[in-house]
């Protein structure tokens, strides 16, 4: 039994290692912030999640599982927020290799919210 | 001014919820950093608790959906395969020899009218890799999302129909009766 959970244990710390590894060369490769930020919150993610496991596997006392459990809890909640509040600023600070971007909708939406927000601006002028 | 009064009653519908769930919620997270459950520990957890819901109110927010257990399941199984998948992608994308990964920022809008499900779909979106949320439009119920390693526009096409899945999914587990609706209406005129 204790083997089995052993065995399991090196399998998920590989493979979280694994992704995590990938995770670093893709914030390598990676050509610009945008980009790097799918390698830094997304595999890693999975890899933290798994090498959790792994740990879990091993340490099997019940109140290091639930410090693990915490862990999880707390990257899956923050990791996407973080994610988010980088990329924006990236996107708003013009931080994005533009040749690499196929379709960008984005760019279009906020020169008419710059627009609008002059007009708004001028009606509540009127007012 | 009274139809301003109705609204913003209406928007907070189903706000009492989070209260008794923060609660419940912040004991929970107590026990855990102790690791063991006892009376005197979660006697002190609720202290704890009221005292952390009394220093740092939450915003209300309207909750207007239930939960449904079997759509949720499926929600959940489909999400875990979708990251597992998508986080094999993306770490093939940052090993694989070849030139720079293509990306595309794109305008996904959604179906639901609710701020918490808004939330919830974007921080789905945050979960799966290859996607990622740039920029949220609450008024007009639209997410921007980056993509990586989409090769032309018909990848872009297929990632848009992926979201809509993805909220028609948490739509169906957690939505409300309106956001059912209209979905269904959406789905019809596909």
């Amino acid at each position: 039994m204790s083997a089995a959970a052993d065995v399991l244990s090196a399998i998920c710390l590989l493979l979280g290692a694994a992704l995590s590894l990938a995770a670093g060369i893709g914030l390598l490769r990676f050509p610009d912030l945008l980009s790097r930020m799918h390698a830094a919150s997304k595999p890693q993610v999975l890899g933290l999640l798994l090498i959790l496991t792994g740990v879990g596997l091993r340490l099997r006392t019940g109140i290091d599982v639930t410090t693990l459990v915490l862990v999880a809890i707390f990257q899956l909640m923050t990791a996407p927020v973080a994610a988010h509040m980088v990329a924006r600023a990236a996107y708003r600070t013009r931080r994005v290799r533009r040749d690499l971007l196929i379709v960008d909708e984005l760019s279009e939406r906020l020169d008419e919210a710059t627009a609008s927000s002059r007009d708004d601006d001028a009606e509540r002028g009127r007012d | 001014m009274p139809s301003r009064v109705r609204r913003i009653r209406r928007r907070v519908a189903g706000a009492w919820i989070l209260q008794p769930l923060t609660g419940v919620w912040l004991v929970v997270l107590w026990l855990l950093l102790w690791g063991r459950v006892s009376l005197g520990l979660t006697a002190s957890g609720i202290v704890v608790a009221a005292l952390v819901m009394l220093a740092f109110p939450l915003a209300p927010i309207a909750v207007e959906g239930r939960p449904r257990p079997l759509p949720a399941l499926r929600f959940g199984v489909r999400f875990a395969g979708d990251v597992l998948l998508a986080s094999v992608q993306v770490a093939w994308l940052a090993v694989r020899p070849g030139p720079e990964p293509e990306t595309a920022v794109i305008a996904v809008p959604l179906r639901t009218r609710s701020d918490l499900m808004l939330t919830l779909v974007a921080e789905a979106l945050g979960l799966v890799p290859g996607s990622m949320v740039v920029e949220v439009d609450r008024r007009a119920r639209t997410l921007y999302l980056h993509l990586i390693g989409v090769r032309d526009r018909a990848a872009v096409e297929r990632e848009r129909l992926k979201v809509h899945a993805l909220e028609a999914r948490m739509i169906r587990a957690f939505g409300s009766p309106d956001d059912r609706a209209a979905l269904a209406r959406d789905e019809e005129d596909r």
